[in-house]
């Protein structure tokens, strides 16, 4: 068989097998080469399905059958739209995320654990692309499990002692999210006797009134609302990102959450089926009241925050509003409003977790522990990083939602959703939230721009090697803000085949 | 009451690994809470695996029922996660000991506070 | 412990056999009960049990943590490997079906490979785990905090 027969156990395998072999090699460098050319195989594989899946039919799937045991019975990898639109951006972060990490892991980790970062980043990869690409029950939690303990080693390495005690909150709370998930997986497994998603759906069908289906999807929402950081449940979240090393906030800000979405969609819409979560439970409206607790709460105390990583660490909690925002309104505007945003705020948000990580180091002299990034640190900085200070308010203003950058584009097709089932108020809340967001993204200008710098400062922009990947995405924030043919048409697509399956 | 034994006692160690997470701010104590909470998974996988009578899925004539293995198979990866979890958050546990000197979360969060509160009067 | 005889007398006598009896717990998988997970956990408790009676420093002296790290690698690669040999041989990934011309003997063949690569990370993972925590409290009590 030819190469391109093998791209989704490629996918995963590539970072697989990265990870130890920079173990073997033992070599800061040379691990960076190893682990950045299997991100970026990953992204090519990656774009290679996506490049299959356009020249099936609508609604076709790539099936791979791992070890040639055909499904129900053996392990299945599966791609349908959606799987190949997160592939992309999961593999596609990496990508630009790694040769930024170079510079910014010279300065903010201990150079003998740096090929242990890159093995932890690989593995970190690994999980977070299994988990989208793989069509099993207990397969989804294996991976889980890799791409959390790999995300909570790479949370301690922060140089900050509070990132050890981030490391362990994240960790506690996210292996009861896990558990929860098992246990979930666990009791569909009883009732179906099956572990493959695609079957699963269709023999739930016959056991639907039964008791423990309904526990299964509480174990498992809640599970994966621990996971992907809903308001309630988002404790563990602005701890872990703002003591984090730049890059590995940057990184899982733009994939983690966006992969237990994923979970959350592909549980909910392919198996549970549509009906029987969104129209005999009250999870709409509960998800509905969530979800605007979070854009507003969060949002609300994000303003208030003097550290710019935790500051926009919040944002990150009422953002994630917004999906679920648009997971509660059933319905195919609202569900592609859901997909986009997974994809338009990782983009902006790993863009300015990228930019953070240029202004942290900027600020580090070598072998020091790096310095907050808090607000009377950064008092006009645009005079030295102007490249920077710009880069966070052009990506700030896709968080905020205004015409012509990423941000729009959801909140365009949420308000789309809200006036669909003619609830007005929400269109106005979904607005007024947005300004929240221009609140917060204010401050870091007003600081920026408006306060005199510190006598005595010069130019000290952030090296090219991490301008460029930040950039990269600054200018893909606006691209898809402008051009919604990739996202938009493959979110429509990716929702109304989830929908139809769900019905 | 007696058919459903195991599932009294898997959901007495969920509930009972749970509460020692909550209600504990010792680290090591909290990962022990983990480990019973996890364990009991393994527990609601294994048991319903079982016939009464049934043996090792070894194809033998003079055998007929089988219990199922596959449960067994996935628990066996949910243990080698659960030691993964359990050694990197005493790892962790470890090195927060040689950072604050202490793991009672209580102490840690006083002396984390004290730092953040001399951060904000800068500010 | 290391001047207690009846201790290293003991232990001497029976490393060998734990060790042995991990090899037998590995190859023995394919018809009984036992495999890599198993045998990597029994043959790191040999080198454990080693460390608590003649020190740390001389089972890190008999298996060094260069050794220690490369196993962990190596086995996870092992694995791997495997698959990518299904897949070059013509087959899917972990496809042991094509190991050989005869279907049965290539799934023996690729069971044996995979659980030798279980039991060298296992065992790494273990011994791993227990040099550093062990390596940490000797560190720690060197440094310890004069408040507790």
């Amino acid at each position: 068989m030819s190469i391109a027969a093998h791209l989704p156990a490629l996918q995963v395998v590539v970072p697989l097998l990265a990870a130890p072999l920079v173990v073997l090699l033992r070599h800061g460098g040379v691990a960076f080469a190893v682990v950045t050319a299997a991100a970026w195989a990953a992204f090519a594989t990656a774009i290679g399905l996506w490049l299959q899946l356009g020249q099936l039919d609508a609604g076709g799937v790539i099936s791979y059958h791992i070890g040639s045991w055909p499904p129900p019975w053996g392990i299945e990898y599966r791609v349908d739209r959606l799987t190949s639109f997160v592939l992309l951006l999961v593999s596609g972060m990496a990508a630009v995320v790694l040769p930024y990490s170079r510079v910014s892991v010279l300065r903010e980790i201990p150079r003998e654990l740096h090929y242990l970062y890159y093995s932890m980043f690989a593995l970190c990869l690994t999980g977070l692309l299994g988990i989208t690409i793989t069509g099993d029950a207990f397969n989804i939690f294996v991976f889980l499990e890799i791409s959390s303990l790999s995300s909570y080693v790479l949370i301690a390495l922060g140089r900050d002692r509070r990132a050890l005690t981030a490391a362990f909150q994240y960790l506690i709370m996210g292996s009861i999210g896990a558990t929860f998930i098992v246990i979930g997986i666990g009791f569909l497994y009883l009732l179906t006797g099956t572990l493959n998603l695609a079957d699963m759906a269709i023999r739930l069908r016959e056991v639907e009134s039964y008791r423990p289906v309904l526990v299964a999807l509480a174990f498992l929402t809640v599970g994966i609302s621990l996971k992907l950081a809903l308001f309630p449940l988002h404790q563990w979240l602005p701890n872990a990102y703002t003591y984090a090393p730049s890059a590995v906030t940057a990184f899982l800000a733009a994939t983690a959450t966006k992969v237990s979405v994923y979970v959350l969609i592909r549980f909910y819409y392919t198996v549970f089926g549509e009906s029987l979560v969104f129209q005999k439970l009250p999870l709409p409206q509960i998800m509905l009241w969530l979800s605007l607790m979070a854009m507003f709460g969060a949002s609300f105390v994000a303003i208030f925050k003097n550290n710019l990583k935790r500051l926009f660490a919040y944002s990150s909690v009422g953002q994630i509003g917004y999906i679920t925002l648009g997971l509660s309104f059933d319905s195919v505007n609202g569900l592609t409003a859901s997909i986009v945003h997974l994809f338009n705020h990782g983009i902006a948000k790993g863009a300015i977790f990228l930019l953070i990580g240029g202004i942290v180091a900027s600020m580090t002299t070598r072998d020091a522990v790096p310095p907050a990034p808090t607000f009377d640190r950064l008092a006009g900085l645009a005079k030295r990083m102007p490249l920077t200070c710009f880069g966070i308010v052009l990506a700030g203003l896709s968080l905020i939602g205004v015409p012509g950058t990423a941000g729009f584009v959801t909140k365009w097709y949420l308000i789309l959703a809200a006036m669909e089932r003619g609830q007005w108020w929400l269109v106005g809340a979904i607005v007024l939230s947005s300004l929240l967001a221009v609140a917060y993204v204010w401050r870091f200008v007003e600081v920026a721009y408006f306060h005199a710098a510190p006598a005595g400062s010069q130019k000290n922009e952030a090296p090219l090697s991490m301008l460029i990947p930040a950039w990269l995405l600054v200018i893909a924030t606006l691209w898809f803000g402008l051009d919604t043919s990739f996202t938009v048409g493959t979110a429509m697509d990716a929702a109304q085949e989830l929908v139809k399956i769900g019905r | 009451m007696l058919e459903h034994f195991s599932y009294i006692v898997t959901v007495f160690l969920m509930v009972a690994g749970l509460f020692i997470i909550m209600a504990h701010g010792n680290l090591i104590r909290k990962m022990i809470g983990l480990s019973i909470f996890q364990t009991s998974v393994y527990l609601l996988y294994i048991a319903p695996g079982k016939l009464i009578g049934g043996t090792a899925p070894i194809i033998a004539p003079e055998y007929g029922i089988y219990s199922n293995p596959l449960p067994h198979v996935l628990i066996l990866t949910a243990i080698v996660v659960g030691v993964a979890t359990l050694a990197l958050g005493l790892a962790l546990a470890v090195r927060i000991r040689e950072a604050y000197g202490s793991i009672e979360e209580d102490e840690i969060l006083a002396r984390d506070n004290a730092i953040e509160d001399a951060e904000e009067m800068r500010a | 412990m290391e001047n207690n005889l009846v201790l290293r007398v003991v232990g001497k006598l029976l490393i060998p056999f734990i060790l042995l009896f991990a090899l037998y717990v590995q190859f023995h998988g394919d018809f009984g009960p036992g495999g890599g997970f198993q045998a990597g956990v029994i043959f790191a408790t040999g080198i454990v049990f080693y460390a608590l009676i003649f020190g740390l420093e001389r089972a890190r002296q008999a298996v060094p943590d260069r050794l220690v790290e490369t196993m962990l690698a190596s086995g996870v690669l092992i694995y791997a490997g495997v698959g990518v040999a299904g897949m070059l041989l013509g087959g899917n990934y972990l496809d042991y079906f094509v190991l050989d011309k005869n279907p049965v003997i290539g799934q023996h063949r690729g069971i044996f490979w995979v659980e030798v690569g279980v039991a060298t990370t296992v065992s790494g993972v273990m011994l791993k785990i227990f040099y550093m925590f062990a390596s940490r409290s000797v560190a720690g009590n060197a440094h310890e905090d004069p408040e507790d």
